[in-house]
């Protein structure tokens, strides 16, 4: 047998030990749709939870995003204060993070693509589920217990087929899925550690501090000239008088 | 003759076809057994391509059993492998 064939083999395997459960064909006519039915519920929850977590990981992505526009922004008033050093540390990392960034934008589109080919699975299964229920009527009306069980049994393992073909598809979106976010994380993680002396992580960080204390010298200093300008105005320096 | 292409669907194939893929079958086993994943990945690629090319897709509710299943070839090796056996990387049905 060719391996090919084996993993059908598998797959029968599997889904003719649970009709087994059932005690005769009538039974397992209606215990077989009873589990499809089942099977296709965890089948749309696995869906939704790729959607969720794909949509978790476009927002993880956004978030890194803001942080390459905030060093940009951060780049340019190192370059006003004249701070060449300090533009050109935020420039190196926004280089790298847009690096990242372009690489998780491309997976996401990939999970996109398997996503929608898990709902027109989805789509698929349900079909084959609700043919199954109007063929089971015709099998039960027509059909002898011994042949009716050779034709469930072909039935079920159809759709049972289909079941855990979309089953691993689920499992593989979400593993990828997890994949890339632990990606995002670790970029994060690494920020926050300051292992990429990440300066986008709000006001602690040492390009945020040192432009900071520019800022805040340009306020002195212009606080300072105002009121010169405003002492300087006025008449003459008044004695102080004892 | 059915053969699945995994996660994407099933396809109606003919003896021709049929006889095509069950070579490719044989080098892909080879390829496994060398732990050879470039290989395989190739092989699988081919396998879905005549597939795709010369099957004809089973329609929406038409029940039916494959007797040809074929991986995608994204899968590591390790999974593929994983496939063939009882191990099994296709989950199990719900046993509730």
């Amino acid at each position: 047998m060719g391996l090919l064939s084996r993993t059908g083999e598998i797959i029968k395997a599997k889904w003719n030990a649970l009709l087994n459960r059932a005690e005769n064909p009538q039974e397992t006519l209606d215990y077989s749709y009873e589990k499809q039915l089942e099977s296709l519920q965890n089948v749309k929850r696995g869906v939704a939870d790729v959607v969720t977590a794909k949509k978790r990981l476009q927002i993880q992505t956004q978030q890194l995003e803001q942080n390459v526009v905030k060093l940009d922004t951060q780049a340019r008033q190192a370059v006003a204060a004249g701070r060449e050093d300090l533009a050109r540390q935020a420039l190196e990392r926004k280089s790298g993070m847009q690096q990242q960034l372009q690489d998780l934008d491309t997976q996401v589109k990939q999970l996109e693509d398997q996503q929608q080919k898990l709902v027109a699975n989805e789509k698929t299964l349900e079909t084959r589920i609700e043919s199954f229920r109007s063929q089971k009527e015709v099998i039960k009306a027509q059909y002898s217990a011994a042949e009716a069980q050779v034709r469930i049994g072909e039935a079920a393992t159809g759709i049972g087929e289909q079941m855990a073909d979309t089953g691993l598809a689920i499992q593989r979106a979400k593993d990828k899925t997890e994949q890339m976010q632990a990606r995002a994380g670790a970029v994060e993680e690494l920020i926050e550690s300051g292992t990429l002396e990440d300066f986008t992580a709000g006001d602690q960080s040492q390009l945020d501090r040192e432009l900071a204390q520019i800022s805040a010298g340009q306020q002195v200093d212009a606080e300072l000239a105002r009121i010169k300008s405003e002492v300087g105005s006025g008449s003459q320096p008044k004695e102080i008088e004892q | 003759m059915i053969a699945r292409l995994m996660g994407e669907g099933q396809f109606r194939i003919d003896e021709a076809l049929r006889s095509e893929l069950n070579a490719l079958d044989d080098r892909a086993a080879a390829a496994i057994d060398a732990e050879d994943e470039p290989a395989l990945d190739e092989i699988l690629d081919d396998m879905w391509g005549l597939v795709q090319e010369r099957g004809e897709r089973l329609p929406d509710d038409e029940i039916a059993t494959s007797d040809l299943i074929i991986p995608p070839s994204d899968l590591t090796l390790e999974e593929t492998r994983k496939l063939f056996t009882d191990e099994g990387l296709v989950p199990d049905l719900p046993s509730r």
